[in-house]
């Protein structure tokens, strides 16, 4: 079954940016949630990462600080 | 062991990968990360070729070209050591080590730390090194600039946007960036300027929840007994660059650290080439690195052959 992948981004983060062509290079299709424009998603990723760097990958429950190429393709079975 | 490694992976160890699979040199390259200051540039109109592409895509273009060559690319891995020993050059890592007869080092610049208490320890959670990147979670909250020049201006400017208060610490007596971007900041109702006023540590429990400051005169350091306290979540440290060459053992670098290397990229060590904007080369560009990475591999493939 296909994992659930979200990515909390700005727009501006050059390694959100990264990231997310990573996962469309790879078809892993993602819910992208921009933590500027909503203040509360912010607040849950900060919650979620323990930390206030973005971006952060929640894939299936397991969050990955960062565009962390390895991890993200270890989580996702790439 | 290998004939070439290459450290880093922006434009210029890129660049020199590259052209280290067309002469099928047996190289590796060692990393942190892909693209370097490249990837965290905005836009970028001056790399021929490209009338106008963001640093993240050209980053995707050099990445998929070095892919192309199935070069092996161990990626998140620092060196904690590298120098000639003997024959050959060794670099050391958490891990273990590399042994190779050449090596190029391309590992550009980093943002420069406070090196105060607490900045290490709360990275990420509330010290960031890009406005940019992370302003947006900042929102609605206090936060600190610490910097003087164009790139804190720039920071203060994004940040007066989103934040609530703006703090802008700087250790000079007035800010030396541009003068538009000068009275923009100063003009905001949001912002405070700090002038010659030095941080001396990062507070917090779990996240940040301030820093201390004390006055400096006049370049000499005074003894700061009661510093004080300013209520900040959030510090973006803006202070420049440095280069990452501290792990090179035994090259000389001139007094900014940047690694000394002549028109063939060559350093004092035989064998250690360097290129982009870890060296003394004159500019800092994307476009001269990827130059520099060419023209390190191409003196290194003469060095391999003459070796043989």
């Amino acid at each position: 079954m296909a994992k659930t992948v979200k990515i909390y981004s700005t727009p501006t983060c050059p390694y959100c940016t990264r990231a997310k062509d990573y996962l469309k290079k790879n078809n892993i299709s993602f819910e992208n949630i921009d933590v500027s424009e909503d203040q509360d998603k912010a607040q849950e990723m900060v919650k979620l990462s323990g930390q206030m760097g973005v971006p952060v990958i929640d894939i299936d429950g397991t969050v990955i600080v960062g565009f962390d190429q390895e991890r993200i393709a270890e989580t996702l079975g790439l | 062991m290998y004939d070439l490694m290459i450290i880093g992976a922006g434009p210029a160890g890129i660049t020199a990968s590259v052209y280290a699979a067309r002469k099928r040199i047996n190289t590796v390259v060692i990393t942190g990360d892909v693209g370097g200051q490249a990837a965290w540039s905005g836009d970028i109109e001056n790399y021929t070729g490209y009338q106008f592409i963001t640093g993240p895509d050209l980053t995707n273009k050099f990445e998929e070209h070095m892919e192309q060559y199935k070069l092996p690319i161990k990626l998140h891995e620092m060196i904690d050591d590298l120098a000639r020993e003997g024959d050959r050059i060794v670099a050391r890592t958490r891990n273990g080590s590399y042994s190779a007869k050449a090596a190029i080092i391309a590992t550009g610049k980093l943002s420069r730390e406070l090196g105060v208490p607490g900045e290490k320890e709360f990275k990420n959670k509330g010290v960031s090194y890009c406005a940019t990147c992370d302003g947006p979670v900042f929102a609605g909250k206090d936060v600190a600039v610490i910097g003087g020049g164009n790139s804190a201006l720039d920071a203060a400017l994004q940040l007066i946007r989103i934040g609530r208060k703006v703090y802008l610490i700087n250790i000079a007596g007035s800010l030396t960036g541009d003068p538009i971007m000068r009275e923009k900041v100063e003009g905001a109702p949001n912002v405070t300027v700090m002038n010659k006023t030095k941080v001396t540590a990062v507070l917090g429990d779990k996240f940040v929840s301030g820093i201390t400051v004390c006055p400096v005169n006049g370049g000499r350091e005074e003894a700061c007994l009661a510093p004080t306290t300013v209520n900040v979540q959030g510090v973006f440290v803006e202070i420049g660059l440095v280069p990452s060459s501290g792990f090179v053992r035994g090259v000389r670098k001139n007094d900014r650290g940047e690694i000394m290397v002549n028109a063939r990229n060559e350093t004092d060590v035989p064998g250690i080439f360097a290129a982009g904007d870890v060296t003394d080369v004159v500019e800092k560009q994307i476009i001269i690195a990827a130059g520099e990475g060419s023209k390190a591999c191409l003196s290194a493939f003469k060095y391999l052959s003459r070796l043989k």
